[in-house]
C-alpha cells in the first residue's frame, strides 16, 4: 500500500487542531494537513450554541460555531489541507498514520511532525459507578447537547443533572428555555465544577437548586428512567444514610468530567500523567515520542477556548521549530516540574532549560476553592517567584508565565515546585 | 400446525433451534422480548468452563465437558468470536489447596483434558498479576471466553435463515394440549404445535406448570459485574477463580473478548427474576472480594456495571425432561448452561428422537454465517472495503471501530435491530469505553433513517426504553 508523505499532520480540526495548523503555516511549513472525522472543522465548538466564547482572545463574546468560523476562515485563506470525514485509526511511534474516509478509503501516512489534537470525551455513567438500573434517558450532557442543539430532538420533561461541570451548567439554561423542569443539579464535591460565571447565569438564573455534597445513590426505571435518589453525603463522599429522597424524572443528565482521548498517543508509546490523563509535554508541547506534540483537550481539559487557541498556537511554532531543526529539544538541562501542596498537576510537567529559552508559560489547577492565595515558585529549596490571586477556584484553570530572569534562577538537576498557600 | 414450538430465545433456545433447523421440521419459536439474547444469557460471565465443577459422573458434568468441547467449532460456524484462555482456581492456603486437589479428581473423572496442580511460582509465572500470597492454582487449559450474545444471534440468524419462524415481542401466556396437540397463546395470537420446549429461562417455571405437574422451583440469583476499561493494567489473561468455600463461591476475574476486565458475580437471592439492578452492597463486596486475587485492580477505570440473575433452583442441577404429549423442559440452565449449550441441544433431540419425533436431514442446510468486521481486517482488506463501500469508510464508534457499513449490515440481517442495543449485540458500536456516549446518537439517526421512522420511535433497548420525545420545534420544521 502507498504511503503518503507531509511534513506536519494535525489529529482533530477542533479549535485545537486548527489554531495549530495556522500558526505553523505562518512559521513556514508548508506541507500541512488536518485530519477530521467530523464533517466539518471546528470540533465541540459546533453544538455549542452559547455565548461566552472568545471574550480572552477576540475581546468579544462569541457563540462557539462564531469562533470556530474564524478559525475556519483563517485555515481557509491558507494553503492547508483539510481532510473532513477522516478518522486516524493508528499512530504509531514512527509517526505513521492509517486512516479511513468514505472519500479516500483506506490510507498510510508518514509524518516528519505530529500535532495530537483529539479534543476529549466524556465521563460515562460506568466511570461513576452509580448503581441501580439500566434505563434509557441516562445521558452524558454533551450527548444531550448535540441531540438537542443539532439534531432538534427533545430528550426529556423532568431533568436531573449530576455534576456540575460547564457542560451539565449549559444544557441546565438551555433544556429550561426548551420548557423542560430542571429539578436539581447535584455535586457531590462541596463546590462546584464548572466556571462562577455559568453557576450564575445558568443554575441561579432559572432558579434551579445547586446541591453541593449530594450525589445521585441510585437509578430506577426499568425501561425509561423514572426517578433518581438523592443523598447527602459526607467528607469522604460516602452517602449519609436517612438523608435520601426520591425526585422522580424522567431523564438523568451526566456532566461528571472530560477525559483527553488519547488512544492514539497511547498507541504511538507517549507518555501520559496520570492527573492529567493527557501527554506528559515539554515547556515545548513536544511529548515523549520526538516530534509528536499536543495541544488542547488531548493534553488536560480546558475551560476557556481562548486558553485553548493559545496553547495551540505554541505547539504549532514548537512543530514549525522542530521541522526547521531550530530547536534541538534534547539540549539543555532537563527539570521536572512537581505540582507541590494545593495543585492538582501542572502543564508542562518537565523542561528542558535551553539558555535561548525566553519565558515560560506553566497551566495547572488547584486542588480547592480558596481566597487570597501566594503561588510560590520554588527551586534546589529557593523561591525564585511569587504570585498573588485573590481567588482561585478547581473550575478555574490557572496559568502564570516565568521570564527569562526567573528561569535563570532555577538550579540545574533540581525540581522546580509549584504550591498554594494562603497569602496572609 | 408447527412440529415443534421453542419457548424462549437465550442461549439455550438459540442452541435448539439451530440443531433442529438441520431438519425437515416445521418450527416455531417464540420470545417475548423485542430480540434474541435479553434475557440471562447477555448478562452473565460469558466463561466456557472446564468442566470439573460438578459432581463426578452427574449429567450436567457430561453436558459441560461436552459443550465445553464443541464450542470452539460452533463458535467458528457462525463467526462468533472464541478464546482459549486457560482458567485458574487459585488457592490461598492450605484448606484450599485441598480443594484444589479434589477439583482435579472431580475433573479428571468427568473427562476435563489437561488438569494441572501449578505451585506458587508457575502460577505467578502465567499470571504475574495475582496475589503474591497465593499457595498454587489448579489449571485447566480447556477454558475459554466467548461473547454470549454475539454466539445466540450467531445461532438465530442461521436458524432463522434455514427457515425456523422465529416470532418476537411474544410472550407465551397459556399453553393448553388439546387433543393432539399444544395450544399456544399469547397477548394477541394463537398456535398449535405438537410438542414444546420450554426455553424461558426465568419463565420456564410458570410455563411448565400450566404444561405439567410441579417438579422444580427457581430461585432467581443475582449476580453483580464491574466492566474495567480495555488496555489500563493490570490485565489477567486467564479466567481466575476463587476456591469455592464456606465463604461462597468466590468472585472471578477474567479478561474479555474485547480485551477488557470483567469482575464478579456475588450471588444474592431476589424476587423478581427480572431485577437486574446494581447495589452499593454487592458492588462493594465484589471489588473486596475480587481484590483478593488480583490487588492492584483499578475500579477507576470501571467502564460499566451490570447484573445477570441466574435460574437456579432448589437442588444444584439443571431441570431437564420430557414429560407426557412432548413437553420438553429445559429449564433451571444455571451456570455453566452457556458452556453447555451445545451439548444441551443435542441431548434436547436425543429426547425428542426418544419421543418420537422423526428427524429427516433437510437438504442444502447450511450451519454457517460470516460477518464482516472492519476493524480485524488487514490494511489490503480495509483498503478493499472501503472502495467497495465508501460506508465502511464511515467510522461510527470510536472506541471499538465501528463503521456505518457494519451497521448497515446489521440493519439488513436476518433478524433486523430495532434498538441501538441490538446494534450494540450485532456489530460491537457502544461497546468501548464511552458506552455510546459519542455513537448512540449517530446510531440512532442511522437507524432511523434506515427503518424510515420517526427519531422518537427509536429504543434504547427493551420496548418503551425510548430514547427522545421527537422534534423541539416541530412548527419551525419543514
Ligand atoms: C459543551 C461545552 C461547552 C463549552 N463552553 C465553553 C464556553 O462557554 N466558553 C469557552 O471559552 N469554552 C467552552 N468550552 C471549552 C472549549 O470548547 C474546548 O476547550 C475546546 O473546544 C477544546 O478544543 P479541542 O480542539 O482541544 O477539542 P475539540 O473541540 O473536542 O476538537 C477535537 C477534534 O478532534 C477530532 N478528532 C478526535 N479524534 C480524532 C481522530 N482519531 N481522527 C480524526 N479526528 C479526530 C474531533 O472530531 C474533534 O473535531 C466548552 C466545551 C464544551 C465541550
Ligand atoms: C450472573 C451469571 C453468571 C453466569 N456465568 C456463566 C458462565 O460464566 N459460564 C456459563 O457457562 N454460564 C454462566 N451463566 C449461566 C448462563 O448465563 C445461563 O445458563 C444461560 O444464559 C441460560 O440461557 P437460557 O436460554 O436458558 O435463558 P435466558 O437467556 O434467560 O433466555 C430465556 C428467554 O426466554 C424468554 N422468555 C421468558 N418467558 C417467556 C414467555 N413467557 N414467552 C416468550 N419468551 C419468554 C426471555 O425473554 C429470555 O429471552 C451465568 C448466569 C448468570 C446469571
Amino acid at each position: 500500500m502507498k504511503t503518503q508523505q507531509y511534513d506536519l499532520v494535525v489529529i482533530g480540526g477542533g479549535p485545537a487542531g486548527m489554531a495549530a495548523a495556522v500558526s505553523a503555516y505562518d512559521q513556514g511549513v508548508r506541507s500541512i494537513v488536518i485530519l477530521e472525522r467530523d464533517k466539518q472543522l471546528g470540533g465541540i465548538l459546533n453544538q455549542c450554541i452559547h455565548n461566552g466564547f472568545g471574550l480572552h482572545h477576540f475581546k468579544e463574546e462569541l457563540s462557539g460555531p462564531e469562533y470556530a468560523e474564524r478559525y475556519i476562515k483563517d485555515v481557509r485563506a491558507r494553503d492547508i489541507e483539510v481532510r473532513l470525514e477522516s478518522m486516524v485509526l493508528d499512530l504509531n511511534s514512527e509517526r505513521i498514520i492509517q486512516l479511513v474516509s468514505p472519500s479516500h478509503g483506506f490510507e498510510l501516512i508518514e509524518a516528519k511532525a505530529v500535532i495530537l489534537a483529539m479534543g476529549s470525551r466524556e465521563r460515562a455513567r460506568g466511570g461513576i459507578g452509580t448503581p441501580g438500573t439500566r434505563p434509557a434517558g441516562v445521558l452524558t450532557a454533551g450527548a444531550a447537547q448535540r441531540y438537542v442543539n443539532l439534531e432538534g430532538q427533545r430528550v426529556g420533561e423532568n431533568i436531573v443533572i449530576l455534576g456540575s461541570g460547564d457542560i451539565g451548567l449549559i444544557m441546565a439554561r438551555r433544556l429550561s428555555l426548551e420548557g423542560c423542569k430542571v429539578h436539581a443539579c447535584v455535586e457531590i464535591m462541596s463546590e462546584p465544577g464548572g466556571l462562577a460565571r455559568n453557576i450564575v447565569q445558568c443554575l441561579q438564573d432559572f432558579d434551579i437548586p445547586l446541591l453541593l455534597s449530594h450525589t445521585v445513590t441510585r437509578i430506577e426505571g426499568k425501561k425509561r428512567i423514572e426517578a433518581v435518589h438523592i443523598a447527602k453525603v459526607d467528607m469522604q463522599m460516602r452517602p449519609i444514610p436517612g438523608t435520601e429522597r426520591r425526585v422522580a424524572c424522567d431523564t438523568l443528565l451526566l456532566s461528571v468530567g472530560l477525559i483527553p482521548e488519547n488512544e492514539l498517543s497511547r498507541a504511538a508509546g507517549v507518555e501520559l500523567d496520570n492527573r492529567t490523563k493527557g501527554p506528559q509535554v515539554f515547556e515545548n508541547l513536544q511529548t515523549s515520542v520526538p516530534g509528536v506534540f499536543a495541544c488542547g483537550n488531548v493534553l488536560h481539559i480546558h475551560d476557556l477556548v481562548d486558553h485553548v487557541s493559545d496553547e495551540s498556537a505554541r505547539a504549532g511554532r514548537a512543530a514549525a521549530a522542530y521541522l526547521s531543526k531550530q530547536t534541538d529539544t534534547a539540549g539543555g538541562d532537563l527539570i521536572a516540574l512537581e505540582a507541590g501542596r494545593g495543585l492538582r498537576y501542572t502543564v508542562p510537567q518537565r523542561l528542558h532549560l535551553r539558555p535561548d529559552l525566553e519565558k515560560l508559560d506553566i497551566f495547572f489547577r488547584v486542588t480547592h476553592t480558596a481566597e487570597e492565595q501566594k503561588i510560590i515558585v520554588e527551586s534546589g529549596g529557593k523561591q525564585i517567584a511569587l504570585f498573588r490571586r485573590v481567588h482561585v477556584a478547581p473550575g478555574e484553570m490557572e496559568k502564570i508565565t516565568l521570564p527569562a530572569k526567573v528561569l535563570a534562577e532555577i538550579q540545574p538537576g533540581a525540581k522546580l515546585s509549584l504550591r498554594l498557600e494562603a497569602a496572609l | 400446525m408447527y412440529d415443534i414450538a421453542i419457548i424462549g430465545a437465550g442461549i439455550i433456545g438459540a442452541s435448539v433451534a439451530y440443531e433442529l433447523s438441520r431438519y425437515r421440521l416445521k418450527i416455531l419459536w417464540l420470545e417475548k422480548e423485542n430480540d434474541v439474547s435479553l434475557g440471562a444469557t447477555r448478562a452473565n460471565s460469558a466463561i466456557v468452563h472446564a468442566g470439573y465443577d460438578p459432581p463426578a459422573g452427574s449429567r450436567m458434568a457430561r453436558l459441560n465437558v461436552e459443550g465445553t468441547r464443541l464450542m470452539p467449532a460452533l463458535c467458528e460456524a457462525v463467526d462468533a468470536h472464541y478464546k482459549n484462555t486457560g482458567s485458574l482456581v487459585l488457592a490461598f492456603d492450605e484448606r484450599d489447596r485441598s480443594t484444589l486437589r479434589s477439583l482435579k479428581e472431580q475433573g479428571d473423572a468427568n473427562g476435563v483434558p489437561g488438569l494441572q496442580v501449578l505451585n506458587r511460582e508457575e502460577t505467578l509465572a502465567r499470571e504475574p498479576a495475582l496475589n503474591p500470597d497465593i499457595v498454587g492454582s489448579l489449571y485447566a487449559p480447556s477454558a475459554g471466553i466467548i461473547l454470549p450474545w454475539e454466539l445466540t444471534l450467531g445461532l438465530a440468524e442461521v436458524a432463522v435463515r434455514e427457515g425456523v419462524d422465529l416470532r418476537l415481542r411474544q410472550e407465551l401466556q397459556t399453553i393448553r394440549y388439546e387433543a393432539d396437540h399444544w395450544k399456544l397463546e399469547t397477548q394477541n395470537e394463537t398456535y398449535q404445535a405438537r410438542r414444546v420446549i420450554n426455553a424461558a429461562g426465568q419463565g420456564a417455571e410458570k410455563i411448565h406448570r400450566q404444561a405439567t405437574e410441579p417438579a422444580f422451583h427457581l430461585l432467581p440469583t443475582r449476580g453483580e459485574y464491574y466492566l474495567l476499561d480495555k488496555a489500563v493494567d493490570p490485565q489477567v489473561s486467564h479466567v481466575l477463580f476463587q476456591c469455592p468455600g464456606p465463604l461462597g463461591k468466590g468472585i472471578l476475574v477474567t479478561p474479555t473478548i474485547h480485551g477488557n476486565t470483567l469482575i464478579g458475580p456475588n450471588a444474592e437471592l431476589i424476587e423478581d427474576g427480572e431485577d437486574t439492578s446494581t447495589t452499593y452492597a454487592g458492588l462493594a463486596e465484589v471489588a473486596q472480594k475480587a481484590r483478593r486475587s488480583v490487588p492492584n485492580l483499578r475500579f477507576g477505570e470501571n467502564i460499566r456495571h451490570f447484573s445477570g440473575v441466574r435460574a437456579n433452583r432448589e437442588v444444584d442441577d439443571f431441570y431437564i425432561a420430557m414429560h407426557d404429549k412432548g413437553f420438553l423442559d429445559l429449564a433451571a440452565i444455571k451456570s455453566p448452561g452457556l458452556s453447555a449449550a451445545p451439548a444441551i441441544a443435542l441431548y434436547a433431540r436425543e429426547l425428542l428422537e426418544a419421543d418420537g419425533l422423526e428427524v429427516q436431514p433437510r437438504e442444502g442446510w447450511n450451519g454457517r454465517r460470516k460477518v464482516r468486521r472492519f476493524a480485524e481486517r488487514s490494511p489490503e482488506d480495509k483498503a478493499a472495503m472501503v472502495d467497495a463501500n465508501p460506508a465502511f469508510g464511515r467510522v461510527i464508534c470510536r472506541c471499538q471501530t465501528i463503521t456505518e457499513g457494519e451497521i448497515l449490515e446489521a440493519i439488513r440481517s436476518p433478524i433486523p435491530p430495532v434498538s441501538i442495543d441490538a446494534i450494540k449485540r450485532r456489530t460491537g458500536a457502544g461497546l468501548g469505553r464511552c458506552q455510546g456516549g459519542f455513537c448512540g446518537p449517530r446510531v440512532l439517526e442511522i437507524l432511523s433513517r434506515e427503518l424510515g421512522v420517526d427519531p422518537a420511535e427509536i429504543l434504547q433497548d427493551k420496548d418503551g426504553s425510548y430514547i427522545v420525545l421527537g422534534d423541539n420545534r416541530p412548527e419551525v420544521r419543514i
